[in-house]
Protein backbone atom coordinates (compact mmCIF):
# COMPACT_ATOMS: atom_id res chain seq x y z
CA UNK A 1 0.00 0.00 0.00
CA UNK A 2 2.78 2.43 1.02
CA UNK A 3 4.68 1.49 -2.45
CA UNK A 4 1.44 2.71 -4.16
CA UNK A 5 1.23 5.80 -2.65
CA UNK A 6 4.63 6.68 -3.51
CA UNK A 7 4.34 5.95 -6.63
CA UNK A 8 0.89 7.79 -7.34
CA UNK A 9 2.60 11.08 -4.93
CA UNK A 10 5.30 11.00 -7.36
CA UNK A 11 3.69 10.26 -11.00
CA UNK A 12 0.78 12.90 -9.68
CA UNK A 13 4.00 15.26 -8.46
CA UNK A 14 5.69 14.70 -12.35
CA UNK A 15 2.37 14.78 -14.42
CA UNK A 16 1.36 18.49 -12.72
CA UNK A 17 5.39 19.56 -13.51
CA UNK A 18 5.52 18.70 -16.59
CA UNK A 19 2.13 19.90 -17.07
CA UNK A 20 3.01 23.26 -16.48
CA UNK A 21 5.97 23.13 -19.64
CA UNK A 22 4.76 24.43 -22.81
CA UNK A 23 7.64 22.95 -24.57
CA UNK A 24 6.63 19.82 -23.91
CA UNK A 25 3.02 19.22 -24.00
CA UNK A 26 3.50 21.10 -27.50
CA UNK A 27 5.97 18.60 -28.40
CA UNK A 28 4.03 15.82 -27.67
CA UNK A 29 1.30 16.75 -29.53
CA UNK A 30 3.52 18.27 -32.68
CA UNK A 31 5.42 15.43 -32.95
CA UNK A 32 2.89 12.59 -33.51
CA UNK A 33 0.25 14.87 -35.07
CA UNK A 34 2.97 15.99 -37.75
CA UNK A 35 4.06 12.00 -38.09
CA UNK A 36 0.56 11.04 -38.60
CA UNK A 37 0.01 14.06 -41.16
CA UNK A 38 2.49 12.96 -43.55
CA UNK A 39 1.75 9.22 -43.30
CA UNK A 40 -2.22 10.47 -44.30
CA UNK A 41 -0.82 12.03 -47.23
CA UNK A 42 1.64 8.84 -48.42
CA UNK A 43 -0.99 6.32 -47.78
CA UNK A 44 -3.68 8.25 -49.91
CA UNK A 45 -0.88 9.37 -52.49
CA UNK A 46 0.10 5.37 -52.21
CA UNK A 47 -3.55 3.85 -52.91
CA UNK A 48 -3.78 2.94 -49.74
CA UNK A 49 -6.50 5.25 -47.98
CA UNK A 50 -7.71 2.19 -45.75
CA UNK A 51 -4.82 2.52 -43.92
CA UNK A 52 -5.31 6.11 -42.14
CA UNK A 53 -6.96 4.52 -38.71
CA UNK A 54 -3.94 2.04 -38.51
CA UNK A 55 -1.20 5.42 -39.59
CA UNK A 56 -3.10 7.34 -36.99
CA UNK A 57 -2.83 4.57 -34.31
CA UNK A 58 0.72 4.05 -34.85
CA UNK A 59 1.69 8.06 -34.85
CA UNK A 60 -0.39 7.93 -31.52
CA UNK A 61 1.72 5.14 -29.81
CA UNK A 62 4.70 7.09 -31.41
CA UNK A 63 3.75 10.29 -29.06
CA UNK A 64 3.62 7.83 -26.17
CA UNK A 65 7.17 6.20 -26.48
CA UNK A 66 8.50 9.90 -27.15
CA UNK A 67 7.17 11.16 -24.56
CA UNK A 68 8.26 8.34 -22.65
CA UNK A 69 12.14 8.71 -24.10
CA UNK A 70 12.59 12.59 -23.37
CA UNK A 71 10.87 12.10 -20.06
CA UNK A 72 13.30 8.86 -19.01
CA UNK A 73 16.23 10.65 -20.09
CA UNK A 74 15.41 13.73 -17.87
CA UNK A 75 13.89 11.59 -14.61
CA UNK A 76 16.73 11.19 -12.32
CA UNK A 77 18.53 14.42 -14.22
CA UNK A 78 16.17 16.56 -13.63
CA UNK A 79 16.05 15.53 -9.71
CA UNK A 80 19.98 15.80 -9.71
CA UNK A 81 19.78 19.32 -11.12
CA UNK A 82 16.46 20.35 -8.40
CA UNK A 83 18.46 19.19 -5.80
CA UNK A 84 16.22 16.62 -4.81
CA UNK A 85 18.06 13.34 -5.82
CA UNK A 86 19.73 13.06 -2.23
CA UNK A 87 16.65 13.36 -0.69
CA UNK A 88 14.40 10.92 -2.34
CA UNK A 89 17.06 8.89 -2.22
CA UNK A 90 18.04 9.11 1.26
CA UNK A 91 13.95 8.28 2.46
CA UNK A 92 13.21 5.64 3.28
CA UNK A 93 10.95 4.83 0.75
CA UNK A 94 13.01 2.74 -1.79
CA UNK A 95 13.91 5.12 -4.71
CA UNK A 96 13.10 2.75 -7.34
CA UNK A 97 8.88 3.33 -6.62
CA UNK A 98 9.91 7.35 -7.27
CA UNK A 99 11.48 7.01 -10.28
CA UNK A 100 8.57 4.75 -11.72
CA UNK A 101 6.11 7.22 -10.38
CA UNK A 102 8.61 9.91 -12.58
CA UNK A 103 8.66 7.74 -15.65
CA UNK A 104 4.77 7.12 -15.85
CA UNK A 105 4.19 10.42 -15.72
CA UNK A 106 5.77 11.41 -18.92
CA UNK A 107 4.25 7.93 -20.46
CA UNK A 108 0.97 9.41 -19.32
CA UNK A 109 1.41 12.51 -20.85
CA UNK A 110 1.33 10.61 -23.96
CA UNK A 111 -2.49 10.78 -23.87
CA UNK A 112 -2.14 13.91 -25.42
CA UNK A 113 -0.55 12.65 -28.15
CA UNK A 114 -3.27 9.95 -28.47
CA UNK A 115 -6.21 12.47 -28.04
CA UNK A 116 -5.02 15.14 -30.28
CA UNK A 117 -3.62 12.60 -33.01
CA UNK A 118 -7.35 10.53 -33.27
CA UNK A 119 -8.90 13.87 -33.11
CA UNK A 120 -6.78 15.55 -35.95
CA UNK A 121 -7.24 12.38 -37.93
CA UNK A 122 -10.74 12.69 -37.59
CA UNK A 123 -11.42 15.81 -38.27
CA UNK A 124 -9.11 16.78 -41.47
CA UNK A 125 -8.57 13.65 -42.83
CA UNK A 126 -12.46 11.96 -42.20
CA UNK A 127 -10.41 9.08 -40.15
CA UNK A 128 -13.02 6.36 -39.15
CA UNK A 129 -12.90 5.66 -35.29
CA UNK A 130 -15.06 2.75 -35.71
CA UNK A 131 -13.46 0.47 -33.05
CA UNK A 132 -13.76 -3.51 -33.11
CA UNK A 133 -13.66 -3.57 -29.51
CA UNK A 134 -14.21 -0.34 -27.78
CA UNK A 135 -13.64 -1.78 -24.23
CA UNK A 136 -10.64 -3.65 -24.73
CA UNK A 137 -9.31 -0.67 -26.94
CA UNK A 138 -10.01 1.23 -23.05
CA UNK A 139 -8.37 -1.38 -21.54
CA UNK A 140 -5.38 -1.35 -23.84
CA UNK A 141 -4.74 2.23 -23.41
CA UNK A 142 -3.49 1.90 -19.64
CA UNK A 143 -1.71 -1.32 -20.12
CA UNK A 144 0.51 0.42 -23.05
CA UNK A 145 1.13 3.34 -21.41
CA UNK A 146 1.74 1.48 -17.87
CA UNK A 147 4.38 -0.83 -19.96
CA UNK A 148 6.05 2.16 -21.64
CA UNK A 149 6.57 4.13 -18.56
CA UNK A 150 8.43 1.06 -17.22
CA UNK A 151 9.84 0.49 -19.79
CA UNK A 152 11.12 4.44 -19.25
CA UNK A 153 12.40 3.24 -15.95
CA UNK A 154 15.03 0.69 -17.24
CA UNK A 155 16.20 3.68 -19.51
CA UNK A 156 15.94 6.17 -17.24
CA UNK A 157 18.17 3.82 -14.53
CA UNK A 158 20.59 3.26 -17.18
CA UNK A 159 21.01 6.60 -18.98
CA UNK A 160 21.75 8.13 -15.53
CA UNK A 161 25.18 6.37 -16.00
CA UNK A 162 25.61 8.06 -19.20
CA UNK A 163 26.48 11.89 -18.97
CA UNK A 164 25.09 12.00 -22.87
CA UNK A 165 21.72 10.36 -22.64
CA UNK A 166 19.50 13.27 -24.61
CA UNK A 167 22.57 12.20 -27.52
CA UNK A 168 21.17 8.66 -27.27
CA UNK A 169 17.54 9.38 -26.53
CA UNK A 170 17.60 11.13 -30.11
CA UNK A 171 18.70 8.20 -31.97
CA UNK A 172 16.55 5.88 -30.15
CA UNK A 173 13.46 7.94 -31.27
CA UNK A 174 13.13 7.01 -34.44
CA UNK A 175 15.02 3.87 -34.57
CA UNK A 176 12.45 1.88 -31.91
CA UNK A 177 9.19 3.75 -33.81
CA UNK A 178 10.91 1.59 -36.87
CA UNK A 179 11.40 -1.93 -34.85
CA UNK A 180 8.55 -1.99 -33.35
CA UNK A 181 5.85 -1.87 -35.85
CA UNK A 182 4.37 1.12 -34.92
CA UNK A 183 3.94 2.02 -38.88
CA UNK A 184 5.92 -0.38 -40.74
CA UNK A 185 4.54 -3.82 -40.22
CA UNK A 186 7.24 -5.90 -38.35
CA UNK A 187 6.67 -8.37 -41.56
CA UNK A 188 8.49 -5.83 -44.02
CA UNK A 189 11.77 -5.32 -41.68
CA UNK A 190 14.74 -8.13 -41.76
CA UNK A 191 14.00 -10.74 -39.69
CA UNK A 192 16.98 -10.25 -36.64
CA UNK A 193 14.76 -7.12 -35.74
CA UNK A 194 11.59 -9.29 -35.06
CA UNK A 195 13.00 -10.58 -31.35
CA UNK A 196 14.42 -7.65 -30.44
CA UNK A 197 11.06 -6.12 -31.68
CA UNK A 198 9.27 -8.62 -28.81
CA UNK A 199 11.00 -7.38 -26.09
CA UNK A 200 10.17 -3.80 -26.47
CA UNK A 201 6.55 -2.47 -24.86
CA UNK A 202 5.64 -0.37 -27.82
CA UNK A 203 5.58 -3.31 -30.28
CA UNK A 204 2.77 -5.48 -27.87
CA UNK A 205 1.24 -1.84 -27.13
CA UNK A 206 -0.08 -1.02 -30.32
CA UNK A 207 -0.68 -4.08 -31.35
CA UNK A 208 -3.06 -4.42 -28.14
CA UNK A 209 -4.18 -1.03 -29.68
CA UNK A 210 -4.55 -1.74 -33.16
CA UNK A 211 -6.17 -4.91 -32.20
CA UNK A 212 -8.95 -3.38 -30.23
CA UNK A 213 -9.58 -1.07 -32.63
CA UNK A 214 -9.36 -2.57 -36.33
CA UNK A 215 -10.49 -6.40 -35.21
CA UNK A 216 -8.36 -9.14 -34.03
CA UNK A 217 -7.19 -10.63 -30.47
CA UNK A 218 -5.99 -7.73 -28.40
CA UNK A 219 -5.99 -10.02 -25.44
CA UNK A 220 -2.55 -11.88 -25.93
CA UNK A 221 -0.53 -8.51 -26.71
CA UNK A 222 -2.44 -6.71 -23.68
CA UNK A 223 -1.05 -9.71 -21.36
CA UNK A 224 2.18 -9.67 -23.19
CA UNK A 225 2.43 -5.80 -22.18
CA UNK A 226 1.59 -6.59 -18.74
CA UNK A 227 4.24 -9.21 -18.24
CA UNK A 228 7.19 -6.84 -20.21
CA UNK A 229 6.22 -4.39 -17.84
CA UNK A 230 6.74 -7.21 -14.66
CA UNK A 231 10.57 -7.40 -15.83
CA UNK A 232 11.54 -3.67 -16.54
CA UNK A 233 10.19 -3.25 -13.21
CA UNK A 234 12.24 -6.40 -12.30
CA UNK A 235 15.20 -5.22 -14.14
CA UNK A 236 14.57 -1.63 -13.32
CA UNK A 237 14.57 -1.86 -9.52
CA UNK A 238 18.08 -4.26 -9.89
CA UNK A 239 19.86 -1.22 -12.12
CA UNK A 240 18.34 1.52 -9.79
CA UNK A 241 20.09 -0.28 -6.62
CA UNK A 242 23.04 -0.94 -8.47
CA UNK A 243 23.03 2.66 -9.08
CA UNK A 244 22.18 3.48 -5.47
CA UNK A 245 25.29 1.50 -4.42
CA UNK A 246 27.93 2.95 -6.67
CA UNK A 247 26.50 6.45 -5.86
CA UNK A 248 26.77 5.92 -2.24
CA UNK A 249 30.40 4.16 -2.25
CA UNK A 250 31.77 6.35 -4.85
CA UNK A 251 30.12 9.34 -3.57
CA UNK A 252 28.92 10.15 -6.88
CA UNK A 253 25.23 10.89 -6.56
CA UNK A 254 25.14 14.68 -7.40
CA UNK A 255 28.14 14.51 -9.81
CA UNK A 256 27.43 11.85 -12.61
CA UNK B 1 43.13 41.27 -41.56
CA UNK B 2 41.38 41.36 -38.40
CA UNK B 3 37.74 40.88 -39.75
CA UNK B 4 39.00 37.37 -41.98
CA UNK B 5 40.20 36.11 -37.93
CA UNK B 6 37.10 37.28 -36.81
CA UNK B 7 35.03 35.09 -39.31
CA UNK B 8 37.49 31.75 -39.50
CA UNK B 9 38.85 31.32 -35.59
CA UNK B 10 35.59 32.81 -34.14
CA UNK B 11 33.12 30.69 -36.55
CA UNK B 12 35.62 27.33 -35.43
CA UNK B 13 35.40 28.37 -31.96
CA UNK B 14 31.74 28.98 -31.80
CA UNK B 15 31.29 25.42 -33.48
CA UNK B 16 33.52 23.80 -31.68
CA UNK B 17 31.21 24.90 -28.21
CA UNK B 18 28.76 23.86 -30.12
CA UNK B 19 26.77 21.12 -28.24
CA UNK B 20 30.40 20.03 -27.45
CA UNK B 21 29.44 18.27 -30.78
CA UNK B 22 33.01 17.44 -31.71
CA UNK B 23 32.91 14.77 -28.72
CA UNK B 24 31.59 11.52 -30.83
CA UNK B 25 29.34 10.53 -28.06
CA UNK B 26 27.37 13.33 -28.77
CA UNK B 27 27.90 13.97 -32.67
CA UNK B 28 27.36 10.26 -33.41
CA UNK B 29 23.86 9.72 -31.95
CA UNK B 30 22.60 13.20 -32.52
CA UNK B 31 24.19 14.79 -35.44
CA UNK B 32 24.50 11.20 -37.53
CA UNK B 33 22.50 8.46 -35.68
CA UNK B 34 19.12 10.41 -35.49
CA UNK B 35 18.77 10.82 -39.51
CA UNK B 36 20.12 7.34 -40.30
CA UNK B 37 16.87 5.71 -38.44
CA UNK B 38 14.94 9.16 -40.61
CA UNK B 39 16.05 7.93 -43.71
CA UNK B 40 15.50 4.15 -42.95
CA UNK B 41 11.98 4.51 -40.94
CA UNK B 42 10.69 6.66 -44.27
CA UNK B 43 11.81 4.20 -46.95
CA UNK B 44 10.53 1.20 -45.15
CA UNK B 45 7.18 3.42 -44.94
CA UNK B 46 7.88 4.51 -48.28
CA UNK B 47 7.36 0.52 -49.56
CA UNK B 48 4.63 0.11 -46.92
CA UNK B 49 2.49 2.89 -48.38
CA UNK B 50 3.68 1.83 -52.16
CA UNK B 51 4.59 5.47 -52.90
CA UNK B 52 7.63 5.99 -54.38
CA UNK B 53 10.69 3.75 -54.82
CA UNK B 54 13.65 3.76 -51.94
CA UNK B 55 15.35 6.79 -53.85
CA UNK B 56 12.68 8.77 -53.61
CA UNK B 57 12.91 8.78 -49.90
CA UNK B 58 16.74 8.48 -49.39
CA UNK B 59 17.23 11.65 -51.48
CA UNK B 60 14.68 13.74 -49.63
CA UNK B 61 15.69 12.91 -46.27
CA UNK B 62 19.22 12.86 -46.69
CA UNK B 63 19.11 16.25 -48.26
CA UNK B 64 17.01 17.68 -45.43
CA UNK B 65 19.07 15.69 -42.98
CA UNK B 66 21.64 18.65 -43.65
CA UNK B 67 19.02 21.00 -42.31
CA UNK B 68 18.56 19.58 -39.37
CA UNK B 69 22.20 20.40 -38.91
CA UNK B 70 21.68 23.64 -40.25
CA UNK B 71 18.66 24.81 -38.43
CA UNK B 72 19.44 23.68 -35.07
CA UNK B 73 23.44 24.40 -35.09
CA UNK B 74 22.69 27.69 -36.31
CA UNK B 75 19.76 27.93 -33.97
CA UNK B 76 22.15 27.12 -30.79
CA UNK B 77 25.32 28.70 -32.12
CA UNK B 78 23.42 32.23 -31.17
CA UNK B 79 21.49 30.61 -29.21
CA UNK B 80 24.42 29.11 -26.79
CA UNK B 81 26.39 32.61 -26.75
CA UNK B 82 22.98 34.43 -25.09
CA UNK B 83 22.69 30.90 -22.37
CA UNK B 84 26.55 31.58 -21.44
CA UNK B 85 27.05 34.66 -20.78
CA UNK B 86 29.13 35.50 -23.54
CA UNK B 87 26.90 37.29 -26.23
CA UNK B 88 27.02 40.64 -24.36
CA UNK B 89 30.84 40.95 -24.17
CA UNK B 90 30.72 39.80 -28.09
CA UNK B 91 28.26 42.31 -29.34
CA UNK B 92 30.31 44.74 -26.94
CA UNK B 93 33.31 44.25 -29.27
CA UNK B 94 33.71 46.15 -32.10
CA UNK B 95 34.04 42.86 -34.50
CA UNK B 96 32.63 43.43 -37.90
CA UNK B 97 28.56 41.70 -37.28
CA UNK B 98 28.90 40.09 -40.85
CA UNK B 99 32.42 38.28 -39.90
CA UNK B 100 30.90 37.03 -36.97
CA UNK B 101 27.65 36.03 -38.66
CA UNK B 102 29.62 33.77 -41.57
CA UNK B 103 31.97 32.68 -39.61
CA UNK B 104 29.66 30.83 -37.38
CA UNK B 105 27.65 29.41 -40.42
CA UNK B 106 30.27 28.55 -42.53
CA UNK B 107 31.54 25.46 -40.32
CA UNK B 108 27.68 24.54 -40.30
CA UNK B 109 27.26 24.39 -43.77
CA UNK B 110 30.36 22.30 -43.81
CA UNK B 111 28.81 20.09 -41.26
CA UNK B 112 25.01 19.98 -42.98
CA UNK B 113 27.59 18.51 -46.47
CA UNK B 114 28.72 16.06 -44.63
CA UNK B 115 25.59 14.67 -43.04
CA UNK B 116 23.73 14.50 -45.92
CA UNK B 117 26.52 12.83 -47.67
CA UNK B 118 26.40 10.29 -44.58
CA UNK B 119 22.66 9.87 -45.30
CA UNK B 120 23.19 9.05 -49.11
CA UNK B 121 25.67 6.20 -48.17
CA UNK B 122 22.93 4.96 -45.16
CA UNK B 123 20.73 4.52 -48.40
CA UNK B 124 23.81 2.94 -50.51
CA UNK B 125 24.46 0.75 -47.73
CA UNK B 126 21.76 -0.25 -46.15
CA UNK B 127 18.72 0.03 -48.71
CA UNK B 128 17.78 -0.05 -52.51
CA UNK B 129 19.69 2.91 -53.54
CA UNK B 130 22.22 3.27 -56.26
CA UNK B 131 22.88 6.91 -57.66
CA UNK B 132 24.25 6.88 -60.73
CA UNK B 133 28.62 7.91 -60.18
CA UNK B 134 28.45 10.40 -62.99
CA UNK B 135 25.70 12.34 -60.60
CA UNK B 136 27.73 12.39 -57.16
CA UNK B 137 29.24 15.39 -58.20
CA UNK B 138 26.53 17.69 -59.03
CA UNK B 139 24.59 15.65 -56.26
CA UNK B 140 27.33 17.42 -54.03
CA UNK B 141 26.95 20.87 -55.20
CA UNK B 142 23.11 20.86 -54.58
CA UNK B 143 23.78 19.04 -50.93
CA UNK B 144 26.32 22.46 -50.42
CA UNK B 145 23.88 24.62 -51.66
CA UNK B 146 21.23 23.59 -49.73
CA UNK B 147 23.10 23.15 -46.51
CA UNK B 148 23.69 26.72 -47.28
CA UNK B 149 20.15 27.58 -47.69
CA UNK B 150 18.93 26.00 -44.62
CA UNK B 151 21.87 27.64 -42.35
CA UNK B 152 20.80 31.05 -43.41
CA UNK B 153 16.97 29.58 -42.44
CA UNK B 154 18.20 28.17 -39.42
CA UNK B 155 20.22 31.92 -38.52
CA UNK B 156 16.59 33.60 -38.77
CA UNK B 157 15.52 31.42 -36.14
CA UNK B 158 18.72 31.69 -34.36
CA UNK B 159 18.03 35.69 -34.47
CA UNK B 160 14.40 35.27 -33.47
CA UNK B 161 16.07 33.39 -30.34
CA UNK B 162 17.56 36.34 -29.57
CA UNK B 163 13.60 37.76 -28.74
CA UNK B 164 11.73 34.62 -27.59
CA UNK B 165 12.30 31.72 -24.79
CA UNK B 166 10.65 29.43 -26.63
CA UNK B 167 13.01 29.60 -29.80
CA UNK B 168 13.64 25.45 -29.63
CA UNK B 169 9.93 24.88 -29.79
CA UNK B 170 9.72 26.84 -33.14
CA UNK B 171 13.19 25.06 -33.89
CA UNK B 172 11.15 21.55 -33.88
CA UNK B 173 8.22 23.11 -35.44
CA UNK B 174 10.11 24.73 -38.05
CA UNK B 175 11.98 21.44 -38.44
CA UNK B 176 8.77 18.75 -38.21
CA UNK B 177 7.17 21.23 -40.84
CA UNK B 178 9.57 20.88 -43.18
CA UNK B 179 9.25 16.90 -43.36
CA UNK B 180 5.49 18.03 -44.86
CA UNK B 181 5.79 21.15 -47.18
CA UNK B 182 9.58 20.45 -48.58
CA UNK B 183 8.28 17.18 -50.71
CA UNK B 184 10.77 15.29 -48.69
CA UNK B 185 8.39 11.95 -48.03
CA UNK B 186 5.09 13.09 -49.80
CA UNK B 187 5.49 14.31 -53.54
CA UNK B 188 4.97 18.31 -53.28
CA UNK B 189 2.48 18.28 -56.41
CA UNK B 190 -0.11 15.91 -54.05
CA UNK B 191 -0.05 18.59 -51.17
CA UNK B 192 -2.72 20.70 -51.51
CA UNK B 193 -2.05 24.31 -52.96
CA UNK B 194 -1.14 26.54 -50.14
CA UNK B 195 1.37 23.72 -49.05
CA UNK B 196 2.60 23.95 -52.13
CA UNK B 197 3.32 27.50 -51.71
CA UNK B 198 4.41 27.48 -48.47
CA UNK B 199 6.81 24.56 -49.67
CA UNK B 200 8.15 26.76 -52.55
CA UNK B 201 9.43 29.18 -50.29
CA UNK B 202 11.04 26.96 -47.42
CA UNK B 203 14.84 26.20 -48.02
CA UNK B 204 15.71 21.87 -49.32
CA UNK B 205 12.30 22.16 -51.87
CA UNK B 206 14.61 22.80 -54.48
CA UNK B 207 17.29 20.95 -53.75
CA UNK B 208 15.43 17.72 -52.97
CA UNK B 209 13.73 18.37 -56.64
CA UNK B 210 17.43 19.03 -58.03
CA UNK B 211 18.66 15.86 -56.76
CA UNK B 212 16.14 13.55 -57.82
CA UNK B 213 16.23 14.61 -61.34
CA UNK B 214 19.96 14.26 -61.14
CA UNK B 215 19.91 10.59 -59.63
CA UNK B 216 17.31 10.27 -62.18
CA UNK B 217 20.02 10.96 -64.90
CA UNK B 218 19.85 14.60 -65.60
CA UNK B 219 22.62 16.67 -66.53
CA UNK B 220 23.48 19.72 -63.90
CA UNK B 221 22.47 22.35 -66.82
CA UNK B 222 19.27 21.20 -66.81
CA UNK B 223 18.27 21.60 -63.18
CA UNK B 224 20.14 24.54 -62.37
CA UNK B 225 16.90 26.67 -62.34
CA UNK B 226 16.49 24.77 -58.99
CA UNK B 227 19.84 25.10 -57.89
CA UNK B 228 19.51 29.14 -58.63
CA UNK B 229 16.19 28.67 -57.07
CA UNK B 230 17.73 27.15 -53.66
CA UNK B 231 20.68 29.22 -53.49
CA UNK B 232 18.36 32.55 -53.87
CA UNK B 233 16.30 31.45 -51.08
CA UNK B 234 19.24 30.61 -48.80
CA UNK B 235 20.34 34.39 -49.78
CA UNK B 236 17.33 35.72 -48.81
CA UNK B 237 17.08 33.88 -45.64
CA UNK B 238 20.40 35.43 -44.74
CA UNK B 239 20.08 38.81 -45.22
CA UNK B 240 17.06 38.42 -43.55
CA UNK B 241 18.85 36.98 -40.72
CA UNK B 242 21.39 39.31 -40.75
CA UNK B 243 19.06 42.34 -40.83
CA UNK B 244 17.10 40.93 -38.14
CA UNK B 245 19.81 40.21 -35.38
CA UNK B 246 21.13 43.78 -35.75
CA UNK B 247 17.44 45.11 -35.31
CA UNK B 248 17.30 42.72 -32.12
CA UNK B 249 20.72 43.89 -31.17
CA UNK B 250 19.93 47.43 -30.97
CA UNK B 251 16.45 47.09 -29.33
CA UNK B 252 18.36 45.05 -26.97
CA UNK B 253 21.10 48.04 -26.38
CA UNK B 254 18.26 50.32 -26.67
CA UNK B 255 16.18 48.80 -23.89
CA UNK B 256 18.96 46.32 -21.97
CA UNK B 257 17.01 43.85 -22.68
CA UNK B 258 20.34 41.29 -24.40
CA UNK B 259 19.55 38.83 -21.74
CA UNK B 260 16.09 39.24 -19.86
CA UNK B 261 13.63 38.51 -22.73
Amino acid sequence: MKVLRVILACWWLNLKNLSRSAFFLLTAVMAPVLLSTIAFYMFQAGGRPGTLLYAALGSAVYGIWSSTLFGSGGAIQWQRWGGTLELLVASPAPFVFAVAGFTLATATLGIYSLVATLAWGTLLFDVPLDLAHPALFVAAIPVTVLSLGLLGLVLASTFVLYRNANALSNMLEYAVLLATGMLVPLSLLPGWVTPIAWVLAPTWGIRAIRDAALGGDPVFAIAMALALAGVYLALGAALIANLERLARQRGTLSLA
Amino acid sequence: MNTFRVLTIGGLLAYRALFNWIHPAIYIPSVLGFPMFQILFFAYLGRFSGLRDDAFFVTGNAIQAAGMAGIYASVFTIGNDRFYGTLGPLLASPASRAALFTGRALPIVANGLFVSAFGFVVGWAFLDFEPPLGSLLPLALVILVSAFATTAFGMLLGSIGLRTKDILLISNLAYFLMWLFCGVNVPLDTLPGWMQIVGEGLPVTHAVAAARELIDGAALGSVWRLVAAEAGIGAGYLIAAFALFRVFEREARRHATLETT
